[in-house]
């Protein structure tokens, strides 16, 4: 058996309207792994995911899911993955628990062990009570809960999730986070994509960034602090500034009369920190402007 | 084998039932009100004044072709309709990530269609024996025909949604060639009676061939040869089936 839970090779994707959205990637993740896939809007995220999971043509190359072909086994592929698909696929007309049902039945799983586990999913995802209504009735979140509720029925050994918090309130978000790290901890890979940077920077411990259908970043989160470049610190004084500060080796912009932005790729906060005061400016607080994530990000994909 | 062909193939049909059944205002009962109207304006107004055809009184001899046409439109439109709509809501992508093999979904959507065209069929035979004593001479043929007929037209419903782009697209085929082909396929009259012109021209179409062996079925009378007949039907539908399901496993409409 494969160490990986997903190997893509030399993955090319040129839709019928000649966009070529994937361009010769290779990506591995690993078994166990909560995995972060980056990237800005049109990157070609869903597009990857989407040949993962069969919903996609591959144009060339392979893709293999605990070592076996997605083209050679779909069938044995497809009963290890349980996906969460970016726009919703709810059937209007029948309840959660009729297409819960229907899932369990198209995985061959009998009636009374499905009704167990809808009982203990929907619990789980605080949506038991909202069985018997059609998602016409759901709330976003509701739906978005049910989404990940159809792509867990099979017990999946991988869990892809396409942007599964968007729209989510926060409470909700953090709720999810947790259910998703305690499934982690049970086994189940995790595949992440999201837009909110500091969900995948609390989950995840590797990450990919893929911009204009090319990978551009696989690295471990931890790495990714440990890339040298640019901060900036956004710095409160309990003072008025009289004037502007200067430092060397920092760009300094005025914001108000009691906020300053200081941007350095040299300096550490308390190398700044102290600078200031030593021109007797009395620091009341300092924070990163951006995460380190958001600016790799951003450094990564910007054109 | 159980777990994965026969409880996926038992969850699509009965998924596919309940949707019709549950909507049975709209898919069965209009086929029972037309069938109503076609007896009364055909069978009563019309009928007496046409006289009998082949020693069956006019409405006797068109009574197949009454049951049998709802029959064709229900089941293309039980197909079309279900199997687009879940391309529409995008629901059909519960299968497709799911292990189900290809044959299975399509049989499971076709099997979905022949129930509607027996429950239709069956609905307006009970209309039907209300205004006539009429026996089916072969009760076999007759739900083999049935049988058939419905088995074909789901099939041909699923293609036809799976090239559909707009939910306008679903009604042409019924519309310009299905009702079409119903109405000069015989029903009304019989083909043999025709001038000759239009009994070769007749020989094209396929209802002709399925209004005639279901005549056969139920009233005993042989307009077209029955062996040959069945022959047809059962090629169209093999061809039919061979094509659905490799535009099912191409993944053409369904997958990017
Ligand atoms: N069905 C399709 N037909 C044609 N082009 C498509 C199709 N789906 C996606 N694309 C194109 O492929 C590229 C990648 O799209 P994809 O949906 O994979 O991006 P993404 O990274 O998921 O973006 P987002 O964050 O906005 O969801 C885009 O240029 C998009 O326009
Ligand atoms: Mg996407």
């Amino acid at each position: 058996m494969s160490e990986n839970a997903i190997d893509i090779i030399n993955l090319d994707k040129i839709y019928k309207n000649r966009v070529q959205a994937l361009n010769c990637i290779n990506l591995s993740v690993k078994k166990g792994d909560l995995f972060a896939f980056l990237g800005p809007n049109g990157a070609g995220k869903s597009t990857v995911i989407g040949i993962i999971s069969s919903l996609v043509t591959i144009t060339s190359g392979r893709v293999c899911v605990f070592g076996d072909d997605i083209q050679q086994k779909p069938e044995l592929v497809k009963r290890n993955i349980g996906l969460v698909p970016q726009e919703y696929n709810l059937n209007q007309f029948i309840t959660v628990e009729e297409t819960m049902f229907n899932i369990a039945g198209y995985f061959g799983i009998e009636k009374r062990l499905a009704a167990e586990k809808i009982y203990k999913l929907l619990n789980q995802l605080g949506i038991w009570n909202k069985r018997k209504n059609t998602p016409r009735e759901l709330s976003g979140g509701m739906k978005r809960r049910m989404m990940i509720a159809k792509a867990l029925i099979h017990d999946p050994k991988l869990l892809i999730l396409d942007e599964p918090t968007a729209g989510v309130d926060t409470e909700l978000r953090l709720n999810m986070w947790d259910f998703f790290k305690e499934l982690n901890e049970q086994g189940v890979t995790i595949i992440l994509t999201t837009h909110y940077l500091e969900e995948a920077e609390r989950l995840c411990k590797n990450l990919a960034i893929i911009h204009k259908g090319n990978i551009v970043q696989k690295s471990t989160m931890d790495e990714i602090y440990r890339i040298k470049n640019q901060h900036t610190y956004i710095v409160k004084t309990t003072q008025p500034l009289n004037g502007m500060p200067v430092i060397d080796d920092c760009e300094i912009d005025k914001i108000d009369s009691y906020t300053c932005e200081i941007t350095t790729d040299t300096m550490s906060v308390t190398d700044i920190i102290e600078k200031l005061k030593y021109m007797k400016i009395d620091v009341g607080s300092i924070l990163n402007k951006r995460n380190k994530l958001e600016e790799v990000f951003i450094q990564l994909t910007d054109d | 084998m159980k777990k994965e062909i026969l409880i996926p193939y038992q969850t699509i049909v009965i998924k596919e039932f309940l949707r019709f059944a549950r909507i049975w205002i709209q898919t069965i009962l209009p086929s029972v009100v037309t069938m109503f109207l076609y007896i009364i304006i055909f069978g009563n107004f019309i009928g007496e004044r046409i006289g009998e055809i082949k020693n069956f009184s006019y409405m006797d001899y068109i009574i197949p072709g009454l049951i049998i046409m709802p029959v064709i439109s229900n089941s293309y439109m039980n197909v079309v309709g279900s199997f687009y709509s879940s391309r529409f809501m995008k629901s059909i992508e519960e299968l497709l990530v799911s292990p189900v093999p290809n044959n299975i979904i399509l049989l499971g959507y076709i099997t979905g269609g022949v129930l509607r065209g027996f429950a239709v069929g069956i609905a307006v035979y009970v209309v039907v024996t209300f205004f006539t004593d009429l026996e089916i001479v072969n009760i076999w043929l007759t739900v083999f025909m049935t049988f058939m007929t419905a088995f074909l037209f789901s099939t041909a419903g699923f293609i036809n949604a799976v090239f559909a782009k707009t939910w306008d697209d679903i009604n042409i085929v019924p519309t310009f060639i299905l009702a079409p082909l119903t109405y000069l396929g015989g029903t009304f009259f019989a083909i043999d009676l025709l001038p000759e012109i239009w009994q070769n021209i007749s020989l094209f179409n396929p209802i002709a061939y399925i209004v005639s062996a279901f005549r056969y079925g139920f009233l005993g009378i042989e307009e077209m040869n029955i062996e040959f007949s069945i022959l047809i039907i059962t090629s169209i539908t093999f061809i039919l089936y061979i094509i659905a399901l490799s535009l099912l496993s191409k993944g053409t409409g369904i997958k990017n």
